[in-house]
């Protein structure tokens, strides 16, 4: 019986502490004259959308009154959303073809994804054909394309990261009646430093990381697609195919609150936010 | 009953209160996250399905359930007999100046961050099966051994105090019908401390099968059935760990949907575990 008293009591206790807390009163928002107390919508690609978040918060950092709301979609939607003035900045990971053009277009950085093999690994360069041969599992031995007999180890990224969303888009591993292709026996690894230990300590390994993060790197070796060399120079020039841009799309010029936030993102300190999260700049 | 002492009731009873609420809160958070997907994909499919694609919308974690029990499996093999040959050396034949050695090591055993096992395992353990076996080196095998060595402190501590426990009669009855020391052990002091020694090795079971961050970095988490112990495989805990990072919407579910089979997974061992006579000789 006392028992049961107690737990009622703990149990008002319980509720009188979570009315309190339920009932604090929410902050009000007043606009500001600059337009950073306005909010703004962003959506579209979501291989963007991570970076932008990051920019988001920075940006906030400085100015807590705005408010930007960042969703996915697809860099599709994000283009259309752009163009039919439903968000106020739209994300793409792809070019914009001819037919797009009319949208104000923000390039805000370069996403390079470099291949890489062990460093003992005789081969110099792949085409794309090659690379998508083997993540897709019908090339399994090295002296298939030109090196020393070995099973070769793929290694990738874990479903839902972005550089692998990337890698098999690019590569066209992902295709678009099958999906995701890439040979099931592939070993996974949750990480970009994870995949690079990995590659560096086989011998037989390919794999894949961000070129921020790989360029540097003497444990592993990064290899040319197509007979383009990885480097910066060719993925600013589109030379190298395992690259695209990241742009940010307005309707028109944009004005308030969308302005300020692209020109925070072009600034050098937005940049240093991209290049930070092992992005390229958008220019050298 | 005085005034303070019914305060220090409530307040004791406040703390069981609140560690029972942290698993019911968990528990209903899992299944409530999870069973969406469950429900949606069906249960047979989930458990049963060879492909998992969950960023197509295709869940099936057969390949996970079979590598779980795979890798755990494998360390049972490798050290279920050390870590009962210990604890027999332990309690009963090593003298007290090696056992003052040897008692803190184990706890030190158990005290290794799980992580450090795991970047042990990667750089030792996975090249070494690379160049032994010729092969991608990440497999059941790698993560059975270093499981195999995480789960020895569990095994040990409670099967020597199961057999510290069997009654000082049993062994002196043994004796004095003339039995040599190995054969009391062997026929007598052993056999009555099988239930304490079966409930270390189900604790250890459960160790083994729960563990996550050393797990993922050796095994190479491919989510495919493994044709043998040196094909790479993913567990059901690395399924959920690999892939939280960047999961959401359904794919999240989903991952919480495979926390909802590990969690069934752990608790029917730890009923097993409950079920075991603990007196000796029963």
């Amino acid at each position: 019986m006392r028992i049961k008293k107690t737990l009622a009591s703990i149990c008002a206790a319980v509720l009188l502490i979570g009315a309190l807390t339920g009932c604090a009163p929410a902050e009000t928002k007043e606009p500001a004259a600059n337009g950073l107390g306005e909010s703004i919508t962003l959506n579209g690609s979501t291989s963007v959308q991570p970076l932008a978040e990051e920019l988001a918060k920075a940006f906030k950092e400085k100015n807590p009154d705005a408010t930007i709301d960042i969703q996915g979609g697809g860099s599709g939607v994000g283009i259309k959303s752009a163009a039919d003035g439903v968000v106020d900045i739209g994300m793409s990971s792809r070019e914009l073809k001819p037919e797009e053009k009319s949208l104000k277009e923000f390039k805000i950085a370069v996403d390079g994804i470099a291949v890489i093999v062990n460093p003992t690994n005789e081969i110099q360069g792949l085409s794309m054909e090659q690379i998508l041969k083997i993540y897709t599992g019908e090339i399994t031995d090295w002296k298939e394309v030109g090196g020393k007999e070995g099973k070769i180890t793929v290694v990738t990224r874990e479903e839902g990261s972005g550089t692998r969303g990337a890698f098999i888009e690019l590569t066209k591993v992902e295709s678009k009646s099958e999906g995701d292709r890439t040979v099931a026996s592939a070993i996974t690894q949750g990480s970009t430093g994870a995949v690079i230990t990995t590659v560096a300590g086989d011998p037989n390994a390919i794999g894949y990381a961000s070129f921020g993060s790989a360029k540097e790197n003497t444990d592993i070796k990064l290899i040319s697609v197509d007979g383009k060399a990885c480097t910066e120079e060719n993925i600013y020039a589109g030379e190298y195919k395992i690259s695209r841009p990241f742009l940010m799309l307005t309707q028109a010029e944009p004005t308030g609150l969308a302005k300020a936030f692209l020109d925070f993102i072009i600034s050098e300190e937005g940049q240093t936010v991209v290049s930070g999260h092992n992005y390229l700049k958008a220019v050298k | 009953m005085k005034a303070y002492e019914r305060v220090i009731q409530l307040v004791l009873f406040i703390s069981a209160i609140i560690a029972v609420l942290g698993v019911i809160l968990i528990s209903y958070f899992i299944i409530s996250e999870g069973y969406p997907v469950i429900r949606k994909v069906g249960l047979l499919d989930f458990l049963s399905g060879n492909r998992w694609a969950p960023t197509q919308g295709v869940y099936g974690i057969y390949p996970m359930i079979v590598g779980s029990l795979l890798v755990t499996a494998g360390a049972l093999v490798l050290g279920v007999p050390i870590g009962i040959g210990c604890a027999i050396f332990l309690a009963e034949l090593a003298k007290p100046r090696i056992a003052g050695i040897l008692r803190p090591g184990i706890e030190l055993l158990a005290g290794i961050p799980s992580v450090i096992y795991g970047l042990y395992g990667l750089s030792v353990i996975v090249p070494f099966i690379r160049k032994v076996f010729n092969n991608q080196g990440f497999s059941v095998l790698a993560g059975s051994i270093v499981l195999a060595v995480m789960i020895l402190p569990t095994i040990i501590n409670v099967s020597e105090s199961a057999i510290r426990s069997v009654p000082g009669d049993y062994k002196e009855a043994s004796l004095s019908l003339g039995s040599s020391h190995w054969q009391s052990i062997k026929n007598v002091i052993v056999p009555a401390a099988r239930s304490g020694i079966i409930a270390g090795v189900i604790l250890g079971m459960g160790r083994a099968i729960g563990e996550t961050m050393a797990v993922i970095m050796i095994v190479g988490n491919s989510p495919v059935m493994p044709d043998s112990i040196l094909s790479p495989v993913r567990t059901l805990t690395g399924n959920i760990g690999i892939e939280m990072g960047y999961a959401g919407g359904e794919h999240q579910q989903a991952l919480f949907a495979t926390g909802i089979v590990l969690f069934v997974f752990i608790m029917l061992l730890n009923i097993a575990a409950n079920l075991i006579p603990k007196k000796a000789g029963e």
